[in-house]
């Protein structure tokens, strides 16, 4: 009989980079600096960890052979001869790290463990994120398929799809933009600390049509690191520590931009992740439930979509739900990345999953580093990052609260 | 007697004006140029003309295909088998590859003729096409343009007889390449002319003239290859063909001059304004000579849906700089382009060579969806592959879904148009749209599929299909 992860599992200590082009630190800098912040939050040393999962998509090059092993992490903090593992699920790799520590747990193999999950994309001598390698299809059929390439698809079908304008879609985008960089700025760690306004945001120049300049995320280095214990031991590390409700993985079946059911106006693997995830959690009405949402808004259109399908208002309705309602503000009635998102926070694709479990337990236990961004009485938190693109996706959604 | 049973042409969309050579080089710039896309090369605008060649007709009766090029993709690696299987002809049949004259096409021609009438095949396939560049600066930059003709030649049903045809082969020397050479190089033009172009395409129109015991005045129109503007008019006079009613235009200011594919695509010009029992003389010149008399037939009536050069004309797109044609045709030195290199793996396109080549996709015997690519699973019903059949996509039009407009791609032409295009009878395919005009597009908009070059990853030409904007009707 299946149990669920609900209040098996703590939080006891948390850690983040400063997320940005981090010229002066590697892959193994940033693994050590989040992981520090980390072990000294929950109180212990390494060598009070048993084992560790690090999440990384590309290490921090992007070679043939692929992103290194776990010594990238193992080499970073000297553990000595205890389990460590790479675990990779493209921008969920965080989550999977987190997940991956979380089982442990669970399966009371260990006592405590240590997550952490990593990016380095900046010394590859050239922006964005590059192109796939041979694999089924790629990189002949989804030739040129960039991610902005990919996320713009969706924004023009949900244009079309609620007869939007260019002009009134664009607006409706701007507004998150807006929101996000108004966060970044609140945010000590952020990688892009400049308020705009809708105007820049609508003018900016285009990136991938419909989305502009503030409409994608840039490209960041950064590390998120947390330290995993049994709920049951959590009280000997601390007394706000943070239980995890739960943590799903929804893996699509990849083939919806094939399909002809598939309109590319919400992310289906995001929906049934978050139904999985509520249903774990016991959650029924979630805008009402959670007091934060931390969602892969790698594009502005991301966050509009991950936000329906998440339940958090019915589709189509984002526009009057959360746009003029200011509804995703810190202090509306369903804040959405108030950390600045991986918009403005930064998205170093592996830690940004972690880094949004992060924001959500600081979240919890009143540590915002900006207290003009501190949610009052906060309860339940979620964060979702997910993999991949429109039709493609691997997402993953861990939700956590008070013991 | 083998003759032509069908034909079909093709015309890249963007058009060069010679205002803008004009502009970068001086003097006066008369007309435009057609210049394949930046994904186009010898070997795709050679696959559209054979599918506009091939509409209607039965593939499987094709046995061979000859492909007439100076401007192969390839030294080694022929561009025939490729062309084939984009035209998705049967595997059992020959083909190959007649390149390195201005009489490639001509010659060509005849050996499918031949192949016909031997009875070594039941049809043959005849497609020429060139990309021929010459240097910066120089008259032939301004004339050169870029296109395709295909023929389809057979022994019944015939559109164009043949009555008559002549050849004279010489070692002479006008216009060459080199192995390394980009563009062309030639000799003083007036040695072509008075030793070589002069005499010999005289005598083989004479020959061809004399062999159908024919007179000027019975040609309906005259198909007179020139090597460069002018060369031509000393022919029209030494024969004293009407200019206006007998000569047919080479659209030097509308296409310019298309290597070997020039007297294919004027051929079929000739014929999209012929009727019934019209005598239509051919004669080209590189390497020697030939000379052809055709003679329509009623037949000619059915060709009415081929695109042709008339459909292809219909629609256009000029390039605005001189700086977007440099990048087209690749004439210069360009940034070195630090971000990853590319791969690709070519078992994985043999494996699923029907796909990248023919454009097949699956269609699942248990539910009835089509898709494409090939899942090992149906995506609707996820009944297992063992129950799907192949069926052909390459002609489907659909509609398009949604797109994207990515300005900051590596494109050789950004914006790359991502699109998801749904087809008319089942099926979606998530594509690079090509041939497109960015302020035109629409969800909603018709769609096509053409084969062309995605990139050159590991120095190897990858074609594979896009969608377009429907061309040509």
């Amino acid at each position: 009989m299946r149990e669920s992860i609900k209040d098996k599992v703590s939080i006891v200590g948390t850690g983040c980079t400063k997320f940005a082009e981090r010229w002066d630190a590697d892959v193994e800098d940033l693994i050590k600096e989040a992981v520090d912040e980390a072990l000294e939050d929950a109180g212990i040393e390494i060598k009070d960890i048993q084992a560790g999962w690090v999440g990384t998509g590309r290490g921090s090059q992007q070679v043939p052979m692929g992103p290194p092993g776990a010594h990238i992490a193992s080499a970073a903090l000297q553990t000595q001869y205890i389990p460590f593992t790479r675990v990779d699920n493209l921008c969920c790799g965080g989550q999977e790290a987190v997940r991956g520590a979380a089982l442990g747990i669970a399966s009371r193999c260990y006592d405590c463990v240590l997550a952490v999950g990593v990016e380095k994309l900046k010394d590859t001598g050239y922006g964005g994120l590059g192109e796939a390698y041979p694999g089924k299809w790629e990189p002949i059929y989804g030739a040129l398929g960039t991610p902005p390439g990919r996320y713009a698809l969706a924004a023009t079908a949900y244009f079309a799809k609620y007869g939007l304008s260019a002009q009134e879609g664009k607006r409706i985008l701007a507004e998150i933009s807006v929101k996000s960089h108004y966060y970044g700025m609140r945010n000590p760690k952020a990688h892009l600390k400049r308020e705009v306004t809708v105007e820049e945001a609508m003018n900016a120049p285009m990136i991938c049509w419909p989305l502009g300049l503030y409409d994608c995320c840039g490209v960041t280095d950064g590390a998120s690191a947390a330290v995993l214990v049994p709920s049951s031991e959590a009280k000997a590390y601390r007394d706000d520590y943070v239980n995890i409700k739960a943590f799903s993985i929804a893996t699509g079946p990849g083939f919806l931009k094939e399909d002809e059911r598939y309109d590319f106006t919400y992310w289906k693997e995001t929906q049934e992740g978050a139904k999985a995830a509520y249903e774990d959690a016991g959650i029924k009405d979630p805008r009402k439930e959670l007091s934060l949402v931390e969602l892969h808004d790698a594009f502005s259109i991301a966050e509009l979509i991950a936000t329906e399908s998440m339940f958090l208002c019915e589709p189509g309705k984002y526009k009057e739900e959360f746009t003029e309602k200011r509804a995703y503000y810190h202090d509306g009635e369903m804040p959405v990345n108030v950390s600045g998102g991986l918009k403005s926070f930064g998205h170093p694709i592996g830690a940004s999953g972690a880094r949004e479990i992060e924001e959500c337990v600081r979240q919890l236990q009143g540590r915002v580093k900006e207290p003009s961004r501190q949610i009052a009485n906060f309860e339940l938190g979620l964060a979702h990052n997910q993999g991949g693109h429109p039709g493609r996706f691997v997402p993953g959604i861990a939700i956590i609260g008070r013991p | 007697m083998a003759g032509i049973i069908s034909y079909g042409a093709y015309v890249p969309l963007y058009r060069l004006s010679r205002e803008i050579l004009a502009q970068v080089w001086g003097g006066k710039g008369k007309g435009e140029k057609a210049v394949a896309g930046a994904d186009e090369d010898s070997l795709t605008l050679g696959v559209e003309a054979a599918r506009d060649c091939l509409k209607g007709f039965d593939k499987s009766n094709v046995d061979a295909l000859y492909f007439a090029t100076t401007t192969a993709p390839y030294k080694e690696k022929q561009s025939a088998s490729t062309i084939a299987a984009a035209c998705d002809l049967r595997e059992e049949i020959r083909a190959v590859d007649v390149t390195d004259s201005m009489r490639s096409a001509t010659v060509a021609l005849t050996m499918a003729m031949d192949a016909v009438n031997s009875g070594s095949a039941r049809t043959a396939l005849v497609v020429a096409a060139d990309v021929r560049l010459a240097p910066p600066d120089t008259p032939y930059e301004s004339l050169f343009g870029d296109g395709a003709a295909a023929f389809l030649i057979g022994n019944d049903n015939m559109v164009v007889e043949i009555e008559s045809s002549s050849f004279i082969t010489l070692p002479f020397m006008d216009y060459w390449r080199l192995e390394y050479d980009k563009t062309i190089r030639w000799w003083e033009e007036r040695l072509c002319r008075e030793e070589g172009y002069i005499p010999h395409m005289s005598k083989a129109i004479q020959d061809a003239l004399d062999q159908a015991k024919l007179t000027v005045a019975d040609i309906a129109k005259a198909v007179i290859y020139s090597p460069d503007k002018s060369m031509q008019r000393d022919i029209v006079k030494r024969f004293k063909f009407n200019p206006e009613a007998q000569v047919q235009d080479l659209m030097f200011d509308s296409i310019g001059h298309t290597g070997c594919a020039l007297v294919p695509m004027a051929l079929v010009a000739a014929l999209e304004g012929a009727k019934k029992g019209d005598k239509i003389l051919t004669a080209t010149w590189g390497d020697g000579a030939d000379a052809f008399v055709f003679k329509v037939t009623d037949k000619i009536k059915k060709m009415a849906d081929r695109r042709g050069i008339k459909g292809y004309l219909k629609s256009k797109v000029s390039l605005p700089t001189y700086g977007k044609y440099l990048h087209f045709r690749d004439l210069m030195e360009w940034e070195h382009d630090l971000f990853m290199e590319r791969r690709m793996a070519l078992a994985e396109v043999w494996r699923y060579r029907n796909f990248y080549f023919r454009f097949y996709g699956v269609k699942c015997t248990k539910c009835g969806h089509i898709m494409l690519p090939h899942p090992n699973y149906c995506i609707y019903c996820q009944a297992d592959e063992k129950f799907f059949e192949q069926v052909p996509m390459a002609d489907a039009k659909g509609k398009l879904v949604t797109y994207s407009m990515d300005i900051r791609s590596r494109a050789i032409d950004p914006p790359n148009v991502l699109a998801v295009v749904a087809f008319d009878g089942g099926g979606r395919f998530f594509s690079q749209m090509t041939d497109r005009d960015p302020d035109h597009i629409e969800v909603g908009m018709g769609m096509e599929v053409t084969f062309r070059r995605i990139h050159d990853a590991l120095g190897i030409h990858n074609y594979f299909w896009k969608c377009r904007p429907v061309r040509g009707e």
